[in-house]
């Protein structure tokens, strides 16, 4: 009997036709970076800071994934921390500049740190809790691509620097989480260094698909983690320029060059080395298989059904990112209905999130509530057919359909029966 | 509410009114046959409902509805649309917003503003009901 019932509910889970479309939320671990990774778990497992035999092996393997990193990164090995996340990488990054400031301000938070409207809440919320220290914190708007806006940056940078207070750092994603977005870091680091200002970019959503040599990007700091490039969940690093003070969030050992205590993560470690390295390995092969599925899909999207806005630029955009609205209709139904047919996608929509607000990036980029509830993102990834596009399309249609059909918001706006869309 | 170690995010109840809504509005014609009409909810909060009743010797009839929202507001709808098939209006304006969650068999207290949506188009229908006879 209890044989049977676990039969069943492995069936259910393994037999439905799954195709994921929501890379940006996580990757799956790639079998090269598990295999890579495995023997640190059972056989290798010390812990680098031991003085025996497994220990140094552990510790030589840290130094070698580091290197591996610093490599790619174009970095000296020094100048990476491995973290729990790509949250825990900029709360590092921005806590520890402003702790730094607040022990040589007896306590107090002095100075000002920018950010954009549209950067992920790591960022937005950890600059907001450190304005309870006294900081002030800008954000700078975006237009409707989702482009940073470069004058208002250069602007609030130089007021401050007239004031004779340097912004102490400004913080702007590589690329944006929702709607693919790729702001011009290199510009935005010419600016900052201009007036003196630090530059930390937060690189999880770009580091599978966009260079990531440091030094050509002119970054201070930067951000990755390992659950976006098909390394491991819990895993992350900082970037950050020798010669920039932080302090750490987490005391004890000192490990990490003193700024992230506890025993590390070496399969994690590993397997974040192996990810980056396979990355930047197949960037440029992957990146042109992803961006022309991605215009396939758009364009079918457009042609296929009426009434649909493509969100965020369709110019500086993630290879893998396909983000629409579509009007009359909410998305968290879109989401489930395809849901029921194995198509796993997100959404903007309020419903689909713990707040009552739909994405702070579609309200930025300028869209109204409505469209900002409709919006739905397909994100692609290495199992992304234009066979799985095409069998999601149809379903994306059929779903569109029937909801605009029951949707008042639709109907009475769209004479009945003539729109092409309820038949 | 059996929400964990399940597949889905709502109930099954919520699921098989959301994948198959009961009684909602399939053809704009079907109006003139309805005597009254309520509309609830707006596009900032991301749920708009609009209910159409046939009443008949204070008894509902029949109902059509359209919901735009969320899988819970349109599961909710339906459900609700099968509770008053056949109700006297004194115990129609007597449903509440548990009676329909109670009905899906609970929904995520964050969703919980959805279903509500249900009972003030009911009573904004009776209202206008009543407006007109």
């Amino acid at each position: 009997m209890v044989k049977k019932k676990i039969k069943r509910k492995t069936k259910t889970h393994s037999s439905a036709k799954e195709i994921y479309l929501d890379y940006s939320a996580t990757t799956p671990t790639r079998k090269e970076v598990l295999v890579e990774a495995l023997p640190y778990f059972t056989q290798k497992f010390g812990n680098p800071s031991s003085f025996h035999q497994t220990g140094l092996i552990a510790k030589n393997v840290l130094i070698d994934s580091r290197k591996r990193i610093a490599k790619i990164l174009n970095c000296d090995e020094k100048e990476i921390i491995f973290t729990g996340s790509g949250t825990e990488s900029i709360n590092l990054a921005l806590k520890g500049i402003a702790f730094k400031n607040m022990i040589k301000n007896n306590g107090k938070g002095i100075g000002t740190f920018i950010t954009q409207k549209t950067e992920h809440h790591a960022t937005l919320e950890t600059l907001m809790w450190l304005t309870k220290f006294g900081f002030n914190v800008i954000q700078i708007d975006v237009n409707s691509e989702g482009i940073l806006n470069l004058t208002q940056l250069e602007n609030d940078l130089a007021k401050n620097k007239e004031e004779g207070m340097p912004v102490l750092l400004v913080s702007v994603m590589y690329a944006n989480n929702e709607i693919g977005v790729i702001q011009p870091i290199e510009k935005i680091a010419e600016i900052c260094h201009k007036y003196g200002t630090l530059l930390h970019s937060d690189g999880c959503q770009g580091a599978e698909y966009l260079p990531l040599d440091v030094k050509k990007l002119d970054v201070d700091m930067l951000t990755l983690n390992g659950s976006k490039v098909y390394g491991f969940k819990g895993t992350g690093l900082l970037f950050k320029k020798r010669e920039i003070l932080i302090e750490p969030l987490i005391h004890g050992g000192g490990h990490e060059y003193n700024l992230r205590a506890g025993t590390e993560n070496i399969p994690g470690i590993v397997a974040l080395a192996k990810a980056l390295e396979l990355a930047e390995k197949e960037k440029k092969k992957e990146s042109a298989r992803l961006k022309t599925l991605r215009d396939y899909m758009i364009k079918k999207i457009k042609k296929e059904i009426p009434k649909v806005i493509l969100n965020g630029s369709v110019k500086d955009r993630l290879p893998n990112n396909v983000n629409f609205s579509f009007e009359g209709i909410e998305g968290e139904s879109i989401l489930l209905r395809l849901n029921e047919k194995g198509i796993r996608v997100s959404t903007g929509s309020a419903c689909a999130s713990q707040s009552l607000d739909p994405s702070h990036v579609l309200i930025s980029i300028g869209l109204p509530h409505g469209l900002a509830h409709g919006s739905i993102r397909f994100s692609l990834g290495k199992d992304s057919t234009k066979q799985k596009i095409d069998y999601t399309i149809r379903e994306l249609k059929e779903s569109v359909k029937f909801l605009r059909m029951i949707s008042p918001e639709w109907s009475n706006k769209n004479s009945w029966r003539n729109k092409g869309v309820v038949k | 509410m059996k929400i964990e170690g399940n597949d889905w995010f709502y109930t099954k109840e919520v699921k098989e009114h959301f994948m198959n809504p009961k009684n909602f509005l399939k053809n704009k014609l079907e109006i003139s046959d309805f005597n009254a009409y309520g509309k609830v909810g707006n596009m900032k909060c991301g749920d708009v409902m609009e209910l159409w009743l046939k009443i008949e010797k204070n008894k509902i009839k029949d109902v059509r509805w359209r919901t735009f929202g969320c899988a819970s507001a349109i599961a909710s709808t339906s459900a609700m649309s099968e509770m008053i098939k056949g109700m006297t209006l004194n115990k129609a304006l007597k449903i509440t917003a548990s009676d329909i969650m109670a009905k899906l068999n609970g929904l995520p207290a964050i969703k919980v503003h959805c279903s509500v949506l249900g009972d003030q188009a009911l009573r904004e229908a009776i209202k206008d009901y009543e407006k007109k006879n």
